[in-house]
């Protein structure tokens, strides 16, 4: 039993890394902006296919792959933002909401027009081996790459949005957008940074799907985005410690439900959890309460 | 002016005479565009065939086939619009597809209340034909198949413990899965684990450990050629070696190149072998390979084994209307098709048999036929 217990929180922990990175993208876009980018999970779409053509293609090893498609989706990020949604950003927000799933929509119709609705196999980059644990369980060569490099990747954007000027002007940007050129931030050019790392999270994560679950088409962006959606929403939207514990929340939800009832209670019960949990904790886990002034 | 117009309309009304549309309402994108791929190959080889022999002769006179293909995305409502597309605008005699039963069940509606034949190539689920007069399939049924499968799973393996994954927001998925469960606890089996996930799931592992500890001696995926491999290598993954089998929605050359050596030595029923061939199949078998540049899998053999009763039953009804079409094709007694000799008697479902196909070294190979 407790093996049991165990190993499924080995299956949490590599699919709450997914999570958690995708939902980042999410929750800082909406920390700046006020605004929901329902384009992420396609930009994390765009992320796996790029990794597929490093990969695949070019017959790049993983580290390099990783680089290059985070590098890439960050400057598809930065201009999906100065094309689409700066413009937009005196407009009403629910026009902006609009853009961002016609972005999207973008995104899954040009690979779908470029690439072709076949699903594609990312090759296996990292050799595949079994970690025995003491009672019956174990992990993944993939399952500990996953795992490390989410986590890697959240430390380092903890330690830069919390320890560094640029990161101090991210956080004030979302305190108070309006004032803040006043006091000679680069309001537009702090906006672009968050896109472009939010965008390189998603593609990270897009990698690190393309390791776990090797096949990947232009509609998986939708189901994961949703999901990672619903990870920064729980964790708070706005916050990245919020989003990083999230996604975890959510994926050993899903796991754990799966685990002891019939997995066709799975997301039913799952999002009844978390929907519970938000009738208590409006802003999620670590959202704060924003104070309209009148 | 305005006589000349219609002068012109009814000339080429008067031409379109001779020229029979018929439909398909194909899966060319969404999940299984390899599925729509495949159907539209075998429609157009079967179409293309007739015309160049001068067209189809029904009654005393002869008539182009034209083809008019819908994309249905493969989604529900996306089938329901094509079909009603194809029957009342394009006002087609007859539409083949939707072949996944996801969408042929809604789209056999439609047809039921155009009264217009259509022919699903590839849907399995029993629903799909179930009380409708109009609507027929060149395939077996699930409750078919899941009987071969667990009976072959009882004889073959002497399995004693089964283990069942499927997708439970799908039509044909869950259908084959519940015959499966009772087919096999009748022949004397045990179902110890059965369970689901749902259409676009790429994480299985919560599911294949808790099958893992139920310690089954056989595994049945019951899904889509783009997800099994998934399934399997995750399988392999935690540990789970039992052997795994499926049923004929494995059978794409894409469940070989994305599942690569995990999917080496699985076994899975289906429709026909393309190595065991009649001379009939072997004949279309080479066409297509000449034509296409590879072999022609499940759909596309069916959905041209459509085309065909469709033409056979237009020549036996020797008119151009739906309801003699209908009659006809519910009657006919004997059909030599690519996927087998198949016979309708007053349902929509062929009497036919299945074959088992094994992987080895990269290709599916003919192992054994099947009856449950």
């Amino acid at each position: 039993m407790i093996s049991y217990l165990l190993q499924q929180a080995i299956n949490a922990l590599q699919l709450g890394s997914v999570y958690a990175l995708i939902a980042l993208g999410y929750s800082m876009v909406y920390g700046v902006l006020r605004l929901i980018n329902f384009a992420h999970g396609d930009i994390f779409m765009v992320g796996a296919f790029l990794g597929f053509f490093a990969a695949a293609i070019m017959r790049w090893p993983f580290v390099p792959t990783l680089l290059f498609s985070m590098l890439a989706t960050a400057a598809l990020g930065v201009t999906i933002e100065r094309v689409a949604y700066r413009p937009l950003r005196d407009a009403p927000r629910v026009s902006a909401v609009i853009t961002a799933l016609g972005v999207g929509l973008f995104l899954e119709h040009f690979v779908l027009a470029t690439v072709g609705a076949q699903p594609r196999q990312i090759p296996r980059m990292i050799p595949a081996r079994f970690y025995p644990l003491p009672g019956d369980i174990g992990f993944s060569s993939n399952q500990a790459v996953i795992f490390g490099v989410a986590v890697l990747l959240m430390l380092i954007l903890d330690l830069f949005v919390n320890r560094t000027l640029t990161g101090m002007a991210m956080r004030a940007i979302s305190w108070d957008i309006r004032h803040l050129p006043l006091m000679g931030v680069p309001v537009n050019r702090i906006v672009s940074l968050t896109f472009a790392i939010g965008s390189a999270l998603a593609a990270a994560g897009g990698i690190l799907v393309g390791l776990a679950y090797p096949i990947i088409d232009p509609y998986m962006g939708i189901l994961v985005g949703w999901k990672a959606f619903v990870a920064a929403v729980v964790g708070g939207i706005g916050s990245i410690r919020g989003a990083m514990a999230g996604g975890y929340v959510l994926a050993a939800t899903e796991v754990f439900v799966a685990a002891f009832l019939p997995s066709t209670y799975r997301d039913f019960v799952a999002f009844s959890l978390l929907l519970t949990l938000l009738v208590f904790r409006p802003t999620g886990m670590f959202g704060r309460v924003w104070a309209q002034k009148v | 002016m305005a006589g000349a117009l219609v002068a012109t309309l009814l000339a080429a009304a008067a031409v379109s005479a001779a020229e029979i549309v018929v439909g398909l309402n194909a899966e060319l994108t969404g999940q299984i565009p390899v599925v729509g791929q495949s159907s539209l190959n075998g429609a157009r080889m079967a179409v293309d065939e007739v015309n160049q022999a001068g067209g189809l002769l029904v009654g005393n006179q002869r008539y182009t086939i034209r083809l008019q293909v819908e994309d249905n995305e493969d989604k529900a409502q996306s089938a329901v619009a094509a079909a009603q597309k194809l029957y009342y605008q394009h006002g087609v005699i007859a539409m083949i597809g939707p072949n996944a039963s996801r969408n042929a069940v809604p789209a056999a509606d439609i047809a039921e209340s155009a009264r217009a034949p259509m022919i699903s190539p590839w849907s399995t689920n029993p629903a799909t034909t179930r009380d409708k007069r109009y609507v027929f399939r060149a395939a077996f049924t699930d409750d078919f198949q899941g009987r071969v499968v667990a009976a072959f799973a009882r004889q073959h393996f002497k399995a004693q413990r089964a283990a069942v994954l499927y997708d439970v927001a799908s039509e044909y998925n869950k259908g084959i899965a519940e015959v499966f469960r009772q087919t096999f606890t009748q022949l004397g089996g045990q179902v110890v684990a059965f369970e689901t996930y749902t259409t676009g799931d790429k994480d299985f592992l919560s599911q294949l450990t808790k099958i893992r500890a139920a310690r089954p001696d056989i595994l049945f995926l019951p899904n889509y050629y783009s997800e099994v491999p998934l399934q399997v290598q995750q399988a392999r993954l935690i540990g789970l070696t039992v052997p795994i089998i499926g049923s004929d929605s494995w059978g794409f050359a894409d469940l070989l190149t994305l599942g690569g050596s995990d999917v080496e030595g699985l076994m899975f029923t289906t429709h026909y072998a393309p190595d065991i061939a009649t001379p009939v199949a072997r004949r279309f078998i080479e066409a297509y390979q000449a034509r296409y540049g590879s072999a022609p899998d499940d759909v596309a053999a069916l959905t041209y084994d459509s085309f065909q009763l469709l033409f056979q039953a237009l020549q036996q009804a020797g008119r151009v209307d739906r309801e003699a079409v209908r009659d006809a094709l519910a009657s006919i007694e004997r059909y030599e098709g690519v996927t087998g000799t198949m016979q309708f008697k007053g349902s929509g479902d062929p009497i036919k048999s299945a074959v088992v196909i094994r992987i080895e070294n990269g290709q599916f190979k003919y192992f054994t036929t099947a009856n449950p």
